[in-house]
Order: structure tokens, then C-alpha cells, then sequence
């Protein structure tokens, strides 16, 4: 008896040994995109370093740059045969990256009866870019929305109550041209309002103003877009009409100089992301406000920001490790700490239960401005074969801003573009 | 085989392999790629003939990079080749200071693509730049000078005009100091003109490094767009969009990997004809000492 239990202890522990030589042995690669200042890499390594003390597996996080370069250099090391295992890209990405073929859905990733319930935790304007044929693709994780800071001394300056910001549209406009300031010269000194219409970020902003219509500019499943629809117009119309108004400047303004023209005093109003708001808390030399952006009728605004996804080419252990670590990162005092220390909304409600948020939140209430828009947020534009309806679009909305095209032949240029792309996808 | 045969091909094969393998032999599947359709997902590509080549005459950004190229390459290649004649000839001459012009001409060509993009980048921002504060100054008005149509691409000409005109100073500079004094004193002697000293002899002495850097200009007008990637993207509506640019979006941004080796073929070819033109026709007339 005595050697026969010898014998399966041994034969046990020789079949577990190599399980748990393996599972210390585990690195998962992961791709991370850098989209805001400050130190995030130092943050994020700590993170990791964490979760190796907990579990025993490595996370060797790769720094890859923004999030266009982080795509890209995932897409190319997965189709090269050495690709990570899970890595943050663009909540918008996941019609384009499913179509490649490279995705782990939820479900394959391991995610059980429990999994959905703890998924179902997240706020549901994050998990907007999440579905699609009836499951989950990606995990929330560094997550904002489009807000709008203004610069508090022009409110005052010209007139405006500096703790009421426009909650419409005409509220905006009529705001926006009173703090449009000249020199005795004509030239203007301080525009109203600035939103950025370069390529990467037209589409963010031109979604913010379609969901101020209510307008929904694709379906879910990603192969239908409705530009060429009147309120979509609408949108574009009033984006155009600001310069016509002599509220904001011809033409395209970049994104990388809304910060600069804010805190130089060139622009009173810009929209931004939430992800600004340490910089700009850091660097302003004026008091300044955040709110969220306004609508034809009220507030309403769309969110940003990327998700966690899983690769095929990952094994079943792997796989389940990353779901492992996606879910310890969204641990409430670990969401806490990222929210505080990078301004990204904490991506589940029960963050913003923990102390230490809600006392530094009591101490620097901006910082929760943007949570509170959140019930009136809509995912962003996402589409198959994303990144080229995006161009089509920002050319139009470039050509539109610059005069070229009225809003109404804009629209229906990047509808016909989109609906030559998108052919196809589409299911007969 | 003859003995030297064999030692002349074995001291070109380092070369050639080199060749082969990063030049040649891509060029070779970018050209098979080039027929057929972007493999999505597991599905293999496709045969599809010349049909990459039809749909490529069909699209609209195809023409206005090429044109925008077109405008690029005719106005940078004689502004900087130009540009690098005047400042050779200038600083070859004895001024007080010398050194410090000829440094001063050369640095942009030290620097970083990319940090001269983002410099010029706070040039050209609107009302508080560096442009639109000297042009305030004198009562003008505001430029979006990187955001508007019809000021995007110029703005992308002069960067690169400010970039390359150092480079090829160099060059020439090189090429004036070889040339032997003598023939100056015996221009002077004869009571040429300097006018004409310059027509006769010294642009004529030039030529080789002309078409040197001819060549070189050439290649970069297609080449260079580091500062379209930092400073417009392509935009806007595609104004600044170049060859190499609409490649690199078509293959990196949208994946779509036939129309990346259809634009590479037609980027191939007319730098092909471009070379054969040059090397053809141009180096025929140049006198070689």
C-alpha cells in the first residue's frame, strides 16, 4: 500500500512539476500604446511588477508608441509569426482587427458565466466598442471621453459666467463670438472656440457633433455607415458654421496645438480629452474649467481610448493569464491609481467607491466632471476596414472646413467613398 | 571558366548578395504581389491579373498624389539645387567669417528630418508663429499655412528646399576647390568677364557634380516625406498627400497590401524612367575630365 502511494505521489508529482515549471517560465508580451504625457511606462511597470509577485507571470510590457504606430507594429510582428499576446489598441479597432483575423474573442480567451458578470460591471458607454456578433472582443482599459476646457478669466472678461458653461449649441456659438477678441488692427487675438479636424482626430471630434443630433453614424455589426443622412449634414454644418461666424478659425486645426493655443491664450474654448486634463492642470497659468460638450439641445458626448485585446496566436494558458491580468488591472484601487495618476475615467463604478479617489476628487473636482457625462456618451465611428472610412471622412470634413465642398456634398462624398469600401462587407 | 572571371565574380558577390536580397528580390514580389488581391484574414490572396492597375487609374487620391508630386519634385529639385550653387559659390569666396557661413548652410542637413519638422512646425503655426509674427509686424494677417489647401503644400516645398540646399552645397563646394586656380588667372589674362568665366568654365567644370546631385535631388523629391508624416499627414483633403505617403498609408494604415505594391510598381517605374533619363540622356553631355 505504502509503495503504492509512493508511487502516485511521485507519478503526481511529476506530471505537476512541468505545469508548474511552465507557469513560472510565462511571459506574455504585451503592446502598449503611450497617447498622453507623463510617465506612464514607470506606472505601468510597477503594475506589472505587481501582478508577477501575485501570479509568478511576466508581463514584459513593449512601449510602442502611439496608437496608430502600436497597431502597426503589432499587425506586422503577429503577421510576421512573433506578435504579442494581448496589447491595448483603439476601442474603434475592432471590426478592422477582427477582419484580420488575428482577434481572440472573450469566449475564446476563457471568459466564464462569472467573466460576463464582472464584464457586465463596466461602464456601458466602454463597452460600446466591444460587441460584435454577439460577443465580447475587448476589455475596457485606458479610457476617456471628448470634453471641453475653457479658459476661465475670458468667461469673465467677456461677460460670461465663468461657472455656467454653454449647454447648447446656440449657447456655444453666441458664447464662442463674444470670446473671439480683436486689435485695433482686426486681428484676432483669441478665438472662441477650436476643435481638431487633422487626420487621427477629425473623426473624434466630427462623432462628438453627430451624437449632439443623436445621430448614429454606423450600425454594429460595422458595415453600414449614414453620413449622407440630414442631421449628419447638420453636424458638419455647424462645425463649418462656427468659422463663418468668425467664432473659430478657417481651415483645419491640429490637435497636437489645441494645448498650446489654450494655455497661450489663442483659443478660450478647446475640445480636448480627458486625458489632458493633468497637463493642462500642470501648465495653466489661468483658472479653467472642464465640461462636457454641449449638444444641439444638451450635453452629449462620445468616448475614446483603447481597449485591452487578446491574440489567436496565444495558447490556452496564455490566454487565460492575460484575461488574468486585464482583470487585475481593473481592480478598483488599482483603477483608482491609474485614474489619479494619468486622468483616463476609471473604467468600472466601484473605482470611484474607494477612499482614495473619493478624497482626491474632494480635493481637485474637475477630475470628476467627465464620469458625470458618461449616461450621455456613444461609442466612436468604427467600421471594417476603419482607418480607410476615417479618411474618407476626415478628407471630406478637411475639404468642407477649407470651403471646398459644402457640408451637405462633403457628406455625400464620404458616404459613396464609405459605401465603395465597405461593399464587401456586406451580407446580401 | 577563365581564372580572372572566377576572382571577379567572387569579389563582386558580397555586393551582389547584399543587392539581391534587400533591392532586387523584393522588388521582384512586389511586383508578383502587385496582381493580386490583398489577402484578408486566413483567406490567400487572389490572382487577379491587372485588375490592382485598373482600380488604381480609378482613384482619385492616386491622382492627386502624383500630381502633388509632380509640383513637389518641379519646384524642389532646381530651388535647392540652385539654392546649393549660390551658397557654394558664396561661401567659397573669401568673406570674413567663412567657416561660420558654411556651418551655418550645412546644419539643417545635420539635423534630424524629424526635428526639422517639428521646428518648422511652431514656424508655421497660425497667429502666434514665427511667420505670422513677423508678417503681423508689418500689418498682415493670419495663415493657417499648414491647415489650408492651398498653402499646405508649399509650406511642405520650402522645409524641404531648407533641408536638402545644405547637402548639396557641399558638394559643389568640394567640386569648386578642386578646381585648379590656374584657370582663373588665365581667364583674367585673357580679360574675360566673370560672368563669363562662370558660363564657360565654371558651370561647364560642374556638370558632373551636377548630375550628381541632380540624381540625388531626384531620388529625395521622391523620398523625402518624414515632414508630411509630422506636420500634415497627408492632409489636408489630401493636399500634401505624396507617392511615398499614400504607400505607406495604403500599407501600414489600411492594410491594404495590393494597393501598396501597385503604387510601389508605379513608384519603381517612374523612378526608373527618371534614372534612365538622367544617366541616358543628361549624362551624355557631361564633360568628364
Amino acid at each position: 500500500m505504502i509503495r503504492r502511494r509512493t508511487l502516485l505521489a511521485a507519478s503526481a508529482a511529476s506530471l505537476a512539476a512541468p505545469a508548474v515549471v511552465r507557469a513560472q517560465a510565462m511571459k506574455l508580451s504585451f503592446y502598449y500604446p503611450i497617447a498622453v504625457g507623463g510617465p506612464i511606462p514607470a506606472i505601468f511597470d510597477g503594475y506589472c511588477k505587481e501582478f508577477q509577485a501575485k501570479t509568478g507571470v511576466e508581463v514584459a510590457p513593449v512601449y510602442a508608441g502611439n496608437y496608430g504606430e502600436t497597431l502597426t507594429k503589432a499587425v506586422t510582428a503577429i503577421k510576421g509569426g512573433n506578435g504579442p499576446h494581448l496589447a491595448v489598441l483603439l476601442a474603434a479597432e475592432m471590426h478592422s482587427l477582427q477582419d484580420l483575423d488575428i482577434l481572440a474573442s472573450l469566449p475564446d480567451v476563457g471568459l466564464d458565466a462569472e467573466g460576463e458578470k464582472w464584464m457586465a460591471g463596466f461602464y456601458p458607454a466602454f463597452l460600446a466598442n466591444s460587441r460584435a456578433d454577439g460577443k465580447l472582443w475587448s476589455v475596457p482599459f485606458q479610457r476617456s471621453t471628448s470634453v471641453m476646457y475653457y479658459n476661465k478669466s475670458a468667461f469673465a472678461e467677456a461677460g460670461l459666467d465663468p461657472e455656467k458653461f454653454p449647454r447648447t449649441w446656440a449657447e456655444l456659438q453666441a458664447a464662442a463670438v463674444k470670446l473671439t477678441r480683436k486689435d485695433a488692427a482686426g486681428r484676432v487675438t483669441r478665438w472662441g472656440v477650436k476643435m481638431a479636424a487633422d487626420t487621427g482626430n477629425a473623426q473624434w471630434t466630427f462623432g462628438g457633433l453627430a451624437n449632439q443630433v443623436m445621430h448614429q453614424l454606423m450600425n454594429e455589426a460595422g458595415t453600414e455607415t449614414y453620413f449622407n443622412h440630414p442631421k449628419a449634414i447638420e453636424a458638419l454644418a455647424f462645425w463649418r458654421g462656427l468659422a463663418s461666424a468668425g467664432a473659430a478659425p478657417e481651415g483645419v486645426s491640429n490637435w497636437g496645438q489645441l494645448s498650446p493655443d489654450f494655455l497661450e491664450g489663442n483659443a478660450a474654448i478647446i475640445q480636448h480629452t480627458t486625458g489632458n486634463l493633468t497637463n493642462l492642470k500642470t501648465n495653466a497659468k489661468f483658472p479653467f474649467g472642464i465640461a462636457g460638450l454641449p449638444g444641439k439641445d444638451g450635453p452629449r458626448t462620445v468616448v475614446g481610448g483603447g481597449n485591452i485585446y487578446f491574440f489567436k496566436n496565444a495558447n490556452a494558458a496564455e490566454r487565460k493569464a492575460a484575461l488574468a491580468f486585464a482583470r487585475f488591472l481593473a481592480e478598483p484601487e488599482r483603477a483608482a491609481n491609474w485614474s489619479m495618476r494619468t486622468g483616463y475615467i476609471a473604467t468600472r463604478p466601484e473605482a470611484y467607491e474607494t477612499k482614495v479617489l473619493k478624497d482626491y476628487i474632494a480635493g481637485f473636482p474637475a477630475a470628476d466632471v467627465a464620469r458625470g457625462f458618461l449616461p450621455v456618451a456613444v461609442g466612436e465611428l468604427s467600421t471594417f476596414e476603419n482607418q480607410k472610412v476615417y479618411a474618407a471622412l476626415t478628407n471630406n470634413v478637411q475639404a468642407c472646413l477649407n470651403g471646398a465642398k459644402t457640408p451637405a456634398q462633403a457628406m455625400a462624398d464620404t458616404q459613396a467613398e464609405a459605401d465603395r469600401i465597405l461593399k464587401p462587407y456586406k451580407k446580401a | 571558366m577563365r581564372r580572372e572571371t572566377v576572382q571577379g565574380w567572387l569579389l563582386i558577390l558580397p555586393a551582389l548578395l547584399l543587392l539581391v536580397a534587400f533591392t532586387h528580390w523584393p522588388a521582384a514580389t512586389t511586383l508578383l504581389d502587385s496582381f493580386y488581391a490583398t489577402p484578408k484574414g486566413s483567406r490567400p490572396p487572389r490572382f487577379v491579373g491587372l485588375e490592382n492597375y485598373l482600380d488604381l487609374l480609378d482613384d482619385p487620391v492616386f491622382w492627386i498624389a502624383l500630381r502633388n508630386n509632380a509640383i513637389y519634385a518641379l519646384w524642389t529639385i532646381p530651388a535647392s539645387v540652385i539654392l546649393a550653387l549660390v551658397m557654394a559659390l558664396a561661401v567659397n569666396t573669401a568673406i570674413p567669417g567663412r567657416a561660420l557661413a558654411r556651418m551655418a548652410y550645412f546644419t539643417p542637413t545635420m539635423l534630424p528630418m524629424i526635428a526639422v519638422a517639428n521646428i518648422w512646425l511652431f514656424f508655421f503655426t497660425p497667429d502666434y508663429g514665427l511667420f505670422d509674427h513677423v508678417i503681423g509686424v508689418f500689418g498682415g494677417g493670419r495663415h493657417n499655412w499648414l491647415g489650408d489647401r492651398d498653402t499646405a503644400l508649399p509650406a511642405m516645398i520650402v522645409v524641404a528646399v531648407w533641408k536638402e540646399a545644405g547637402f548639396f552645397m557641399i558638394f559643389y563646394l568640394a567640386a569648386l576647390q578642386a578646381m585648379p586656380p590656374d584657370l582663373k588667372e588665365c581667364a583674367a589674362l585673357e580679360g574675360s568677364s566673370r560672368w563669363n568665366f562662370f558660363r564657360r568654365v565654371t558651370l561647364p567644370l560642374l556638370m558632373p557634380t551636377t548630375l550628381f546631385v541632380l540624381v540625388n535631388a531626384v531620388i529625395n523629391a521622391f523620398r523625402l516625406v518624414d515632414h508630411v508624416v509630422v506636420m500634415t499627414h497627408g492632409g489636408p483633403d489630401n493636399a500634401t498627400n505624396l507617392l511615398l505617403y499614400y504607400i505607406y498609408q495604403a500599407g501600414f494604415r489600411f492594410w491594404d497590401t495590393a494597393l501598396a505594391a501597385t503604387l510601389t510598381v508605379v513608384l519603381l517605374f517612374l523612378l526608373g524612367m527618371l534614372a534612365w533619363f538622367q544617366f541616358g540622356v543628361l549624362g551624355k553631355r557631361v564633360h568628364y575630365r
